[in-house]
């Protein structure tokens, strides 16, 4: 592959925006102009739905990716505006500053008290400027573990949104500790005293993206993406040729149905034919009914039953090998070490 | 570094009669530069001698993606290092005080953490759980293991929840980072220790220094992300010369109450449980 060849997805998707650019023109001027455009829609119209089958009837993990960082994809506060009500917005680490990339909130889910927690990604460059792409500094972090200590201390269940490329990778986000924070989230997640729904909705960056994502139930719109690296990054590593991303992303396993499969996902909520974006009510009403189905049953675990349950969870995901039966024994019981290193 | 009886040094050049430059721990006599060690040195010039018995020596990982040339790269890395795995776990004595020890080793495969070092690493805390025994761990990563996919990110949460367990135990941890420290395993365990020690000079960090100038678009000070910078940002508690590594465990252990075992009474412990 050569360097900058868009890949046949991204291709497809190009033609199909650059149509629907053409459809909406033709609308525009039957509007203004009362004339009728039909003939000409027609085609269009046919070519555009043709084009859409193609792309979403079997879309490729590549393509996913592309679904995932749609900009038109519903972000945090669309979901959390449509499934909770009563929302308080909780500000700041209590330590530096409050990180906009990262929201924390009381709210209802059913009329239940619960907090709310999510990176918060915008729309338009506007809106991702000011929160930084999604992408939390330690403050953010931090914040986030603020709010679950909240809900601990009052008995909420949290609901986390995970839709982040990354934890913050600048200068001032090392100085203050970026590893820690994840590190303390995570660590302090798998034992918080309270029910943790977690949801991937978008991109789940690697440990940006889990520094929020340890629950007792993780669910994932089917074209969400969750990994350890970008598939850019994999391939810049892996073959010094970022462009080679569309393999990368086949190779990682990365896509709602592989994540599932591989034990890291509970359930895959299904998203409308072409993405969130082409019905966000859809989504959201499949996000409610399963947070709303799974919180219920976390409600009536007993709090020692749920954490030894949620130990054990994270305990078991990954793949090993371990000697046949006869060696395994051996290995069991203490050697010593080999003689000179 | 290649058989012989003169090494030289990567950072100050100079040649360095081999037998000096081990006597010395591997630190450069010249300019103090701490050669990367293996797991098994590191165990070494630690523990107790005698003292160390290994746990899962047989674990290892598997290529659950089917990722291109992941058997090959292990395979690689066995032969070089000799190692199953990149990480050695077990328990031992410093100076006389029992605990449960691992080394991650950055020849293999550049300590990244898959299935099996995760494994390995919640293993050996759940047997300091277990049986009550403080947990040293030297790391040496370049952070989660790519070809693992998100399956390596989940060892993060598996040690960090397995480290939990210790913490809610009242048991000490001791984390010593040591050169390269980066990525996922600075994410989970390593940054979770009740005291954090780290070899001067190690690099520490989260992010790369070339993702993070792309992305400020400026250049970082030469000194950035050393563990030197990290003890002045208030990040880590000690650095501590390799030299002193062993006697500046052994005070940490002794302080906070490892069981003590007299050099005369040591002997193969119990087999551990599975």
């Amino acid at each position: 592959m050569t360097e900058r060849t868009p890949s046949p997805a991204a291709d497809l998707d190009r033609q199909l925006a650059d149509l629907e650019q053409e459809i909406e023109r033709l609308r525009k001027r039957s509007r203004e102009q009362s004339v009728s455009v039909d003939a000409e829609l027609g085609p269009l119209l046919e070519r555009a739905d043709h084009l859409r089958v193609q792309i979403y009837t079997n879309p490729s993990p590549w393509h996913i990716v592309q679904l995932a960082r749609q900009s038109q994809r519903p972000r945090l506060l669309d979901f959390v505006g449509t499934l909770c009500s009563d929302v308080m917005e909780l500000h700041g680490d209590r330590l530096y500053r409050d990180d906009p990339a990262l929201l924390a909130a009381l709210a209802r889910f059913e009329g239940q008290p619960v907090v709310v927690i999510g990176h918060n990604k915008g729309k338009d460059t506007k809106e991702n400027i000011a929160r930084n792409f999604g992408m939390p500094y330690p403050e953010g972090y931090r914040k986030a573990l603020r709010a679950m200590r909240l809900a601990e201390k009052f008995r909420y269940p949290v609901i986390s949104f995970v839709d982040t490329p990354g934890a913050y990778p600048g200068d001032e986000a090392e100085e203050r500790g970026q590893a820690e924070a994840i590190a303390r989230n995570i660590q302090e997640m798998s034992r918080l005293r309270v029910p943790l729904v977690v949801v991937i909705t978008g991109e789940g960056g690697s440990g940006g993206a889990l520094a929020i994502a340890v629950g007792d139930v993780v669910l994932m719109l089917q074209y969400a993406v969750y990994t350890v690296i970008s598939p850019e990054g994999c391939a810049a590593i892996l073959w010094h040729d970022a462009s080679r991303a569309r393999e990368a992303a086949e190779a990682l396993k990365l896509t709602a149905q592989d994540l599932q499969t591989l034990g890291v996902v509970d359930e895959v909520l299904p998203e409308p034919f072409g993405g969130a974006h082409r019905d966000p009510d859809a989504t959201f009403a499949a996000v409610r009914e399963a947070l709303g189905r799974h919180l219920q049953a976390l409600r009536e675990v007993p709090i020692e039953i749920l954490l030894d349950r949620r130990y054990k969870k994270y305990r078991r995901m990954g793949r090993i090998l371990e000697e046949s039966e006869q060696s395994a024994q051996s290995s069991q019981s203490p050697r010593p070490l080999a003689g000179d290193g | 570094m290649p058989a012989g009886i003169w090494a030289k040094c990567p950072r100050c050049r100079n040649l360095i009669y081999r037998k000096e430059l081990e006597r010395n721990l591997k630190v450069c006599p010249k300019c103090a530069y701490h050669h990367r060690l293996t797991a098994v040195e590191r165990l070494e010039i630690t523990l107790d001698e005698n003292s160390f018995r290994e746990y899962d020596a047989g674990l290892t990982s598997t290529d659950p993606l089917g990722f291109e040339n992941y058997p090959a790269k292990l395979s690689e890395a066995r032969a070089k290092t000799d190692q199953a795995e990149a990480v050695i776990t077990g328990e031992g004595t410093i100076d006389g005080s029992q605990t449960i020890i691992g080394a991650l080793d950055f020849h293999f495969m550049g300590g990244s953490m898959g299935s099996a070092v995760g494994e390995k690493v919640a293993r050996a805390a759940e047997r300091s759980y277990e049986q009550r025994l403080p947990l040293v761990i030297f790391s040496a990563s370049g952070g989660a293991r790519m070809q693992e996919g998100v399956l390596s990110l989940m060892q993060l949460a598996k040690t960090s929840a397995a480290i939990g367990r210790i913490h809610d135990a009242g048991l000490p941890y001791l984390s010593v980072m040591c050169d390269p420290t980066t990525g996922g395993v600075t994410a989970s365990f390593a940054f979770l220790g009740d005291v954090i020690l780290a070899e001067p000079g190690a690099l520490i960090g989260f992010a790369g220094r070339r993702v993070i100038e792309q992305t400020i678009r400026r250049k970082l000070p030469d000194d950035f992300q050393t563990a030197e910078f990290c003890l002045q940002k208030g990040l880590i508690d000690m650095v501590v010369p390799r030299t002193e590594m062993r006697s500046a465990l052994a005070r940490l252990l002794a302080f906070v109450g490892a069981p003590r075992v007299l050099p005369a009474a040591i002997e193969p412990a119990p087999a551990a449980q599975p």
